[in-house]
């Protein structure tokens, strides 16, 4: 069971309030998802949640108990740390048995856990190596097999694959899902990269400052974002945000239109402008356009491959049911 | 980061070391510090208030105080000339593709291992000895008249002895400092078309420069306080009384505490001037 | 380095380094060879170097192997090594002894003291941290010979001159600043992250430090052991200043040779070559770990 709630919870470093007081529940059983730029507070909210910080006023409660003066050891929570953390003189085995030798448990049930967790992760092989000898994903690895070991009431991820290369973090976003789809436990997974969060979560809570700026479904924040900051920081490319004479139109101070939400042609459309840099995928080709009187372009994405090149003139037409309206205070209007 | 239980445990531990360095500083040197301003000289049995200043301005104004000044300076300046000149380019030639590189290491970081008092004294008997001498017979092979050395040339040769011992010292830092500079820079460099002698002067030697700084106050410090190899040698006569050893001098040798006290606390001044230097530079250090 | 150096230029580098390297070791070097001189041949003009009858007869006048004790224990080495007729005319033993005393004390004392400040600066780090690392460390630069006195009195007084606790206690006083220093960065390189793994698996502070920190700092507490050992070891101000016969070690001991004994050098040699010996041998084993410890973590 793992039912997380977090009440009035706040914390404060000195003088400065890194998280003004902020309410959140996490259900049993869901993938939730911290993301925000740096330094807005979402590993500091996870480490509050582990117990490695002290809270400065609020309480948090696990499975209905107020943990928030429990320490850290005694939370029934496991945690995946981004440097992964492993105990350099130990092995593989050791690693992963370590909580659990914590926990007293006798030595076959111990080694029982172990190796399931290895056949769970296909660390077999590598059981009796040092972190020393293992490679980027390998280590990951051992670090998640720490954490299931000891079957916890929830599971908290530190940015984990902000370590890897490109490839191995699809991998292990992968393994992670599939994980916690097989083990149903909740999970706490904190990253800066939106496209982690969009691909794993059940539900995103979306930081800025310390301020929870909007709590949804991947596709809820993708469809409805509640601000700019939001409308700004999900989906790639990044939604174009245009103000001035083209907002005018549509009663809003900004309009936001997702690359994919503007069809391009070649003669006609509802805007004008040049294109400069394009990047042909192959599946897809992106155009950054420049606009008459605009210092960003805007981006633009077609479908497979598109005749069009750089100097080219480009009309623009937008897809009148998904233009986002915000008003002058940044916030979504309806 | 850590939790309220952690800290208070953190100052309980830190306590006794805390207390302790504090008692080892402060009471002597308080009682230094009341010695310095009596007429103290125990073999009299005289022990009586108060000089005031008497004994720091009598201390400073005999002419033995400025020659230990000079001798002092030209001593820790001479041994820092040859140890830092000569271990910059021992540790650019150590630094090349050497083959054996780690035995010649050795060799040459030997002589920090040795006990002063036997270097003291072995480079005294069985190097500079006039007559039995290494030194001697080295002389006598290329014909010319062998030296006293601690006679003839006291200062001198207390310098050679003292740097034999640091020099592997400075050699072991700056090598140490070589060796982290980062080949990609040197490259780099290269690339930009420097010469080997435009890159050690616009490369190398700003990256030593930290280093250098470090090995110049670290063993100031130590310098100043030698002891042991003046002690053996030459006993402080032969115009080889540094300040530390004119103190020692007073307060053992003569028994005149007041006077050696107040010439102590000179050369904790002394001390403490390059200290400040020292503190900066470590202290910058911490914050990375 | 992944470009070919001409040979030439190589070659000459390695000659250059070895004859400096040689030069530099040669007193070392001599005095081994000269304490298996007999007296006469280490005065011989033109000096000898390696083809003369070696000795092992100043080792045993000095008192390498000492002699069996009034039970008529031991000294079965010196039967081995010795001509009957050579007399033991130093008691080199108990001046070791001394000194791997006073070593071997100082260095556990201080880690005692040094072990629990150093990790807990290291790894709850306060607003004052800093300043009381620098504090420790200024207590190091204080001259030894501002205090000499009154240090000497209060030994009087206590009855404590000349006697190896206070040997002990002054010099772990004299070094706790560096093992602390040296600990404290050793301490530093440990990550925080791992730390608080362990917590969160459950390990209380007792567990913490068992299993995770000691296993961990065990390297860095090493160095700093041999580290510190040879700096007691080689400490000569207040060897030289507070000991004369009970507490005296080696550093005191060959002192003692300064006049008129200094003359016999083979002696001399052998002495000396004994009192070096574990010392050399120690440090080269620690030089990486000596550059950090004696520029307080600001040379790696």
């Amino acid at each position: 069971m793992g039912r997380i709630t977090l009440d009035k919870v706040q914390k404060s470093f000195g003088e400065v309030e890194v998280i003004p007081p902020l309410d959140l529940t996490i259900e049993d059983g869901e993938f939730v998802v911290f993301v925000g730029p740096s330094g807005c507070g979402k590993s500091t909210l996870l480490r509050l949640i582990a117990g490695l910080e002290d809270v400065s006023g609020g309480h948090i409660r696990i499975d209905g108990k107020d943990a928030t003066l429990v320490p850290p050891a005694k939370r029934g929570l496991a945690m995946v740390f981004q440097s992964y953390a492993l105990y350099p003189h130990m092995s593989v085995r050791k690693n992963i048995a370590f909580p659990l030798r914590m926990a007293k448990m006798d030595k076959a049930e111990r080694d029982r856990r172990v190796q399931e967790a290895a056949d769970i992760l296909n660390l077999t092989d590598y059981i009796d190596r040092r972190p020393g000898q293992l490679s980027g994903g390998q280590r990951q690895r051992v670090a998640i097999g720490r954490a299931i070991v000891r079957e916890p009431a929830a599971f908290l991820f530190d940015e984990p694959l902000s370590n890897l290369d490109a490839a191995l973090r699809v991998g292990m976003r992968l393994e992670i899902s599939e994980l916690h789809k097989r083990l149903e436990t909740t999970m706490v997974y904190v990253t800066h990269d939106q496209v982690e969060a969009m691909t794993m979560a059940d539900k995103i809570v979306v930081l800025r400052a310390g301020i929870i700026e909007q709590v949804g479904s991947p596709l809820d924040l993708y469809h409805t974002p509640k601000n700019l900051f939001v409308a700004g920081f999900i989906g790639s490319p990044k939604m174009n945000l245009l103000d001035g004479d083209l907002a005018k139109p549509h009663d809003a101070t900004t309009i936001g239109v997702r690359p994919e939400h503007i069809t391009p042609s070649p003669t006609e459309g509802t805007w004008t402008g040049k294109i400069g840099v394009s990047e042909h995928l192959g599946s897809d080709t992106f155009f950054h356009v420049h606009m008459e009187g605009r210092r960003d372009p805007v981006t633009i994405r077609a479908a497979g491959e598109v005749d069009m090149h750089r100097g080219d003139t480009i009309y623009l037409t937008p897809n009148a049911e998904r233009i986002h309206r915000f008003g002058a205070d940044g916030l979504r209007m309806p | 980061m850590a939790t309220q239980h952690s800290r208070s445990a953190a100052r309980t531990m830190m306590a006794p070391a805390v207390f302790l360095l504090l008692v080892w500083m402060l009471v002597p040197l308080i009682l230094t510090l009341w010695f310095s301003v009596m007429d103290y000289r125990p073999l009299r049995g005289t022990f009586e208030c108060c000089e005031g200043l008497g004994n720091y301005i009598r201390f400073a104004s005999s002419s033995s105080f400025q020659d230990a000044i000079v001798t002092t300076l030209i001593m820790v300046g001479g041994i820092l000339l040859i140890t830092v000149t000569g271990g910059i380019l021992l540790a650019l030639l150590l630094d090349q593709p050497i083959w054996g590189q780690g035995i010649v290491r050795i060799l040459v970081i030997a002589p920090f291992f040795v006990m002063p008092t036997v270097a003291a004294l072995v480079w005294k008997n069985m190097f500079m000895n006039p007559v039995n001498g290494l030194l001697a017979h080295l002389w006598e092979f290329f014909g010319a008249e062998p030296i006293s050395w601690l006679t003839q040339v006291p200062l001198f040769s207390i310098i050679i002895i003292v740097s034999w011992i640091w020099l592997p010292f400075a050699t072991l830092i700056l090598l140490t400092a070589i060796q982290s500079l980062d080949s990609e820079q040197m490259e780099a460099a290269e690339m930009d078309g420097a010469s080997p002698i435009a890159r050690f002067f616009y490369i190398v030697l700003p990256h030593l420069s930290r280093a250098i700084t470090v090995v110049i106050l670290i063993q100031t410090i130590f310098l100043l306080s030698i002891f042991a190899e003046i002690f053996v040698t030459t006993g402080g006569g032969f115009g080889t009384r540094t300040l530390t050893y004119l103190v020692y001098q007073r307060v053992i040798e003569s028994q005149n505490v007041g006077l050696g006290s107040a010439g102590g606390i000179f050369a904790v001044i002394l001390a403490n001037i390059v200290a400040i230097f020292l503190m900066r530079m470590v202290g910058k250090n911490l914050d990375k | 380095m992944a470009r070919a150096i001409p040979t030439s230029r190589r070659l000459a580098f390695t000659a250059l380094a070895w004859i400096i390297g040689l030069l530099i070791f040669f007193p070392i070097a001599w005095i081994i060879l000269t304490s298996f001189k007999t007296e006469a041949v280490a005065i011989a003009d033109p000096p000898v170097f390696v083809n003369f009858e070696w000795t092992l007869e100043n080792y045993c006048l000095v008192g390498l192997f000492p002699e069996a004790d009034a039970q008529g224990n031991g000294g079965w080495l010196r039967g081995l090594m010795c001509d009957p007729d050579t007399p033991q005319r130093s008691d080199y033993t108990r001046f070791l002894m001394n000194s791997i005393v006073i070593a071997l004390g100082s260095t556990l004392l201080g880690l005692l003291i040094a072990v629990p400040a150093a990790w807990s600066m290291a790894f709850v780090p306060g607003k004052g941290t800093k300043n009381i690392l620098l504090w420790m460390l200024s207590t190091k630069m204080l001259p030894a010979v501002g205090v000499l006195y009154p240090i000497r009195l209060i030994l009087i007084e206590l009855n404590m001159l000349d006697s190896k606790g206070s040997m002990i206690f002054i010099l772990t006083m004299i070094n706790l600043p560096i093992i602390i220093w040296m600990l404290y960065t050793y301490f530093r390189e440990i990550p925080v992250e791992i730390l608080e793994a362990a917590r969160m698996d459950g390990a209380g502070l007792k567990e913490e430090i068992l299993y995770v920190l000691t296993p961990m700092a065990v390297p860095g507490i090493a160095s700093t052991v041999l580290l510190n050992i040879i700096l007691a070891w080689n400490e000569a101000f207040w060897t030289l200043t507070l000991t004369t016969v009970d507490a005296a070690p080696l550093s005191a001991f060959i002192a003692s040779y300064s006049s008129p004994e200094g003359l016999f050098y083979a002696k001399l040699s052998a002495a000396s070559a004994m009192a070096i010996a574990p010392i050399l041998i120690m440090g080269w084993f620690s030089q990486k770990q000596l550059v950090r410890g004696l520029t307080f973590g600001a040379v790696k």
